[in-house]
């Protein structure tokens, strides 16, 4: 007979409305993801298994020119912010607390907490002025509002692997002789690589995914990936966006996949 | 002393937090560590034990006073020009380098060339028998593995003062009565002075040369093992360490008078006498001399037994006699008995 | 303390100050010095190509509520303001209740699943979180248009013969909002159910509660602070959604963020845009103000 017991943490109905909002939040994403090996044009009708939304995205001009801006803009956005973050991670914490801490605290998640639309109604006012002014078009703006938002995002796990990170380690380093530098260098930087490499591929992936901020920020013809899809929405949508929905997905999936492993050995 | 003293710790104030909230950690403490000794710092938790080993290292600065070492005022040098090192209470290993690389890591910080650091890292691993896993991370070894790394680190630049902070805590007791012996061992191998810090009153007495017993940030009493367990200058040393029978007491010119009355011959002054329970010895009611007792109460603790004692007039004693052979008891409560105490075993002492 | 101790004190606040200096004037050029021009705009006279033209004037902050009538210059409510505001507070409650209904069991599901499991449900919770909200909105977009799949599946099995039309409708952002906020409700709700120690229930149980009442009297109030932090990080970025109406609402079911967005294009009106941006930030910082009270008082309630 089987054993039956009385299960105290078993609440009636949850297990099915949790199976049903699993089903229900990637029956779409896979739809999505089916659906751009669409022989055919719709997004709805099966037709067949091709890869030609793939090849036709691919040798699309605009799609190859977002994709790079799009690469171009999280690579240095993610690489301004982490550095910025680290140094900030590594002021904040583990000393003795001092006057001002909540105020960087506050300043640096900021973004976090204020409304996208809001930011990029305001960059789109500050750039304004600075593109009449000086008559610079380039990526520059792009990078630097996106290193800034993206910047609580790397400072997160930074901060959190940081604290984690046992503090009589470094005293051990200095009572070894290791000065201040070396003790950085030798101790504190090889403990918190991980962590660093962390908050550098949240937000490489946060900047890939942004749109309201880079829709308001960008100049002409400096669509991103993003951007160049939310314009498509216009027209008829066909397996291309599906495409390259799925090609984000996949590289979203495998740097978050990349995230955990390295968040996951902690201790 | 007629050693030159390694460690001088002059008046040191170590008060932490401002104003009416600071706390003194460490409250005019003075002492002098001599060159080659087995020093130890002793007293319950937040007597101020550690803070005064973290001085020594230099991760903390004193309020005031000054530290000396060997000699030489270290009171603001920074932890890494000090020529000692510290073997951490959760030993601190390097978790991204192997036990060789952590061995070797305070010779490679001071530039020392690399066959130099290797030859001592071979020579700290066969000091501490762990050559087999020189390659291994520190994760891999057992705590009593780990506890060897941590003492082989510490010792392999050569300090002229090694520090342990309770380095024994983490270990369960057959390990650290090993570990014990090995400490000692190490330290008559190496010749180094060690500071040991512990709250674990029989790891002090055995292994140290001299016990300074702190409370409340303050040194209560420095000494050699036996004379701190016989000669007790106060209440709290004679209750921290061992157990002890105290008994209030007025001076009168022929000794100690009893609140009973009796009279009781005893070094020292003050107003409390103290006797250790190993030192009572239980005769017979009504013969001879001792002191008239009942007993209330007998536990068996195998080895010998605990005799709880209530005097004439109500004052409660312990004596702890050998067990009898036969395994019977030899008293039973309510019983009437004449205490009597070893020649000298009583002591006077300030409150 | 002594001078040592003093300045030793000193230079480790220097020096936090020092490293955190870059992130800081990073964050004050591009995120929030611009907020201060925003409040600056709002106070200023909307020019006649769209920017501003830099005169004192308080229409921006008047036109969020009231219009002024082109021949008498009457004040007037301004009843389409007015409807885009209940659309997106009550679109963006709706998608907090309704993210909390399915989010809460969801969470406990996961809390309750063995160890070994429980990482691959929370990561399979976390997927979609970090996953691009344009392209989850894609995807909700593909599933319910009118040619889309929902209904290209069931006019195939003969359960409607005409299209359900979905898009475009107020129907249609409430369900892509809530399909795209639900991950930001489970994941704090699952963080409170973790720490949850399950003897309690045991307890609750050996006190005679059915489950309706070890649910409504032990389990509730002890994850209230999960609820709260869900619930917020729910509603306040529903409030300012931009990108879901604007994809699955066309051009006239506009909320807050698009409305916004308007007065800074076809609209020309800056002044009222910027106006409009700072009284949603006002609005979004009450209700973080309300978060970070609620937590802080109820952090930790078993330990």
């Amino acid at each position: 007979m089987a054993e039956r017991r009385f299960e105290v943490s078993r609440l009636p109905g949850f297990a099915s409305v949790a199976i049903a909002v699993f089903v229900l939040l990637y029956l779409p994403i896979l739809t999505l993801v089916v659906f751009s090996f669409n022989s055919g044009p719709s997004v709805a009708v099966w037709e067949g298994w091709s890869l030609h939304w793939y090849a036709d995205a691919w040798n699309n001009e605009a799609v190859k020119g977002a994709t790079a801006r799009s690469l171009i803009i999280a690579t240095c956005a993610s690489a301004i912010a982490t550095t910025v973050a680290t140094m900030a991670a590594l002021g904040t914490t583990r000393r003795a607390a001092f006057g001002g801490q909540t105020f960087i605290y506050v300043v640096i998640n900021q973004p976090l907490m204020v409304p996208e639309i809001v930011t990029a109604v305001a960059l789109l006012i500050l750039f304004g002025v600075v593109k009449q002014a000086t008559g610079y078009q380039g990526l520059g703006y792009l990078i630097l509002a996106h290193a800034a938002f993206c910047t609580p995002f790397a400072y997160l796990p930074i901060r959190a692997r940081l604290e984690g990170m046992d503090l009589s380690l470094e005293t051990a380093a200095t009572d070894l002789y290791a000065n201040p530098w070396q003790t950085f260098r030798h101790v504190t930087l090889p403990l918190l690589a991980p962590g660093i490499a962390a908050g550098a591929m949240l937000a490489f992936v946060i900047s890939l995914d942004d749109v309201v901020i880079t829709e308001f920020v960008k100049s002409g013809g400096q669509d991103t990936l993003p951007t160049y899809m939310l314009g498509q929405m216009r027209r008829a949508i066909t397996p291309e966006v599906n495409a390259i929905s799925t090609a984000l997905l996949g590289l979203t999936v495998i740097l978050l996949t990349l995230f955990f492993i390295l968040t996951r050995k902690k201790n | 002393m007629t050693q030159k003293a390694a460690i001088t710790a002059q008046k040191i104030i170590k008060a932490f937090g401002q104003g009416a909230a600071a706390l003194r950690a460490l409250d005019d403490v003075s002492v002098d560590i001599a060159t080659g000794e087995f020093f130890t710092l002793l007293g319950p938790s937040g007597c101020g034990k550690t803070t005064l080993l973290r001085l020594i290292a230099g991760f903390e600065m004193p309020t005031a006073g000054k530290i000396l070492i060997d000699g030489a005022d270290v009171t603001e040098m920074p932890p890494n020009r000090r020529p000692v090192n510290t073997v951490f209470q959760s030993y601190a290993l390097f978790p991204h380098l192997t036990v060789a690389e952590n061995i070797g890591f305070g010779l490679k910080m001071q530039g020392r060339p690399k066959a130099e650091i290797a030859a001592t890292t071979a020579e700290m691993l066969a000091l501490v028998k762990l050559e087999a896993m020189a390659e291994r991370k520190t994760s891999q070894l057992s705590g009593g593995q780990q506890q060897r790394v941590a003492l082989a680190r510490a010792l392999a630049p050569r300090p002229k003062v090694l520090l342990l902070d309770e380095p024994l805590s983490a270990l369960d007791l057959k390990l650290r009565k090993e570990m014990q012996v090995e400490l000692k061992r190490l330290q008559l191998e190496t010749g180094i002075t060690f500071v040991f810090v512990t709250h674990d009153q029989e790891e002090a007495l055995t292994m140290s040369d001299r016990i300074a017993v702190m409370s409340a940030g303050r040194i209560q009493q420095v000494g050699a093992p036996r004379d701190i367990y016989t000669r007790p200058v106060n209440r709290f040393v004679a209750s921290f360490i061992g157990e002890t029978n105290f008994l209030p007491v007025t001076a009168t010119p022929q000794g100690a008078r009893l609140s009973t009355g009796d009279v009781i011959a005893a070094e020292g002054e003050g107003s409390v006498l103290i006797v250790r329970p190993e030192q009572l010895r239980l005769g017979p009611a009504g013969v001879g001399a001792g002191l008239a007792a009942t007993v209330t109460g007998v536990v068996y603790f195998g080895t010998d037994i605990h005799v709880n004692l209530e005097l004439s007039d109500g004052t409660a004693l312990t004596a702890r006699v050998p067990s009898p052979v036969d395994g019977g008891a030899d008293f039973t409560t309510g019983q009437p008995v004449a205490v009597t105490f070893q020649p000298g075993a009583a002591r006077l002492i300030r409150e | 303390m002594s001078p040592a101790e003093q300045s030793q004190r000193r230079k480790s606040s220097r020096n936090g100050w020092l490293l955190s200096a870059p992130a800081l004037s990073l964050l004050f050029l591009a995120a929030s010095g611009p907020l201060l021009i925003v409040l600056v705009y709002s106070f200023l006279t909307p020019g006649q190509y769209g920017n501003v033209i830099w005169e004192f004037s308080l229409d921006g902050w008047v036109g969020i509520l009231f219009t002024r009538d082109i021949f008498d210059g009457t004040m007037n409510l301004a009843d389409a303001h007015l409807t885009i505001f209940w659309r997106s507070v009550k679109l963006s409650l709706m998608t907090t209740a309704l993210t909390f209904a399915l989010g809460f069991p969801t969470a406990w599901f996961i809390a309750t699943r063995p160890p070994a499991q429980r990482a691959m449900w929370l990561f399979l919770i976390t997927i979609p979180f970090w996953t691009n909200l344009l392209i989850r909105t894609f995807a909700i977009n593909e599933v319910i248009r009118n040619e889309g799949l929902m209904n290209t599946v069931l006019i195939s099995l003969g359960l409607i013969s005409e299209p359900i039309r979905l898009i475009n409708t107020d129907t249609a952002v409430f369900i892509g909002m809530a399909y795209v906020y639900l991950p930001l409700m489970v994941l704090p709700l699952f963080a409170a159910i973790d720490r949850f120690d399950m003897k309690l229930l045991e307890a609750g149980y050996d006190l005679y509660a059915s489950r309706l009442q070890v649910l409504r009297h032990v389990i509730l109030p002890i994850v209230k602070p999960g609820i709260i932090a869900g619930s917020i990080l729910v509603f306040v970025p529903s409030l300012g959604a931009y990108v879901t109406p604007r994809v699955l609402g066309g051009g006239k079911n506009m909320m807050i963020g698009n409305f916004i967005e308007l007065q800074f294009g076809q609209g020309r009106n800056w002044p009222l845009g910027a106006a409009l941006s700072m009284a949603l930030l006002l609005i979004v910082m009450a209700a973080l103000l309300i978060y970070v009270r609620a937590s802080t008082k109820g952090s930790n309630p078993h330990g």
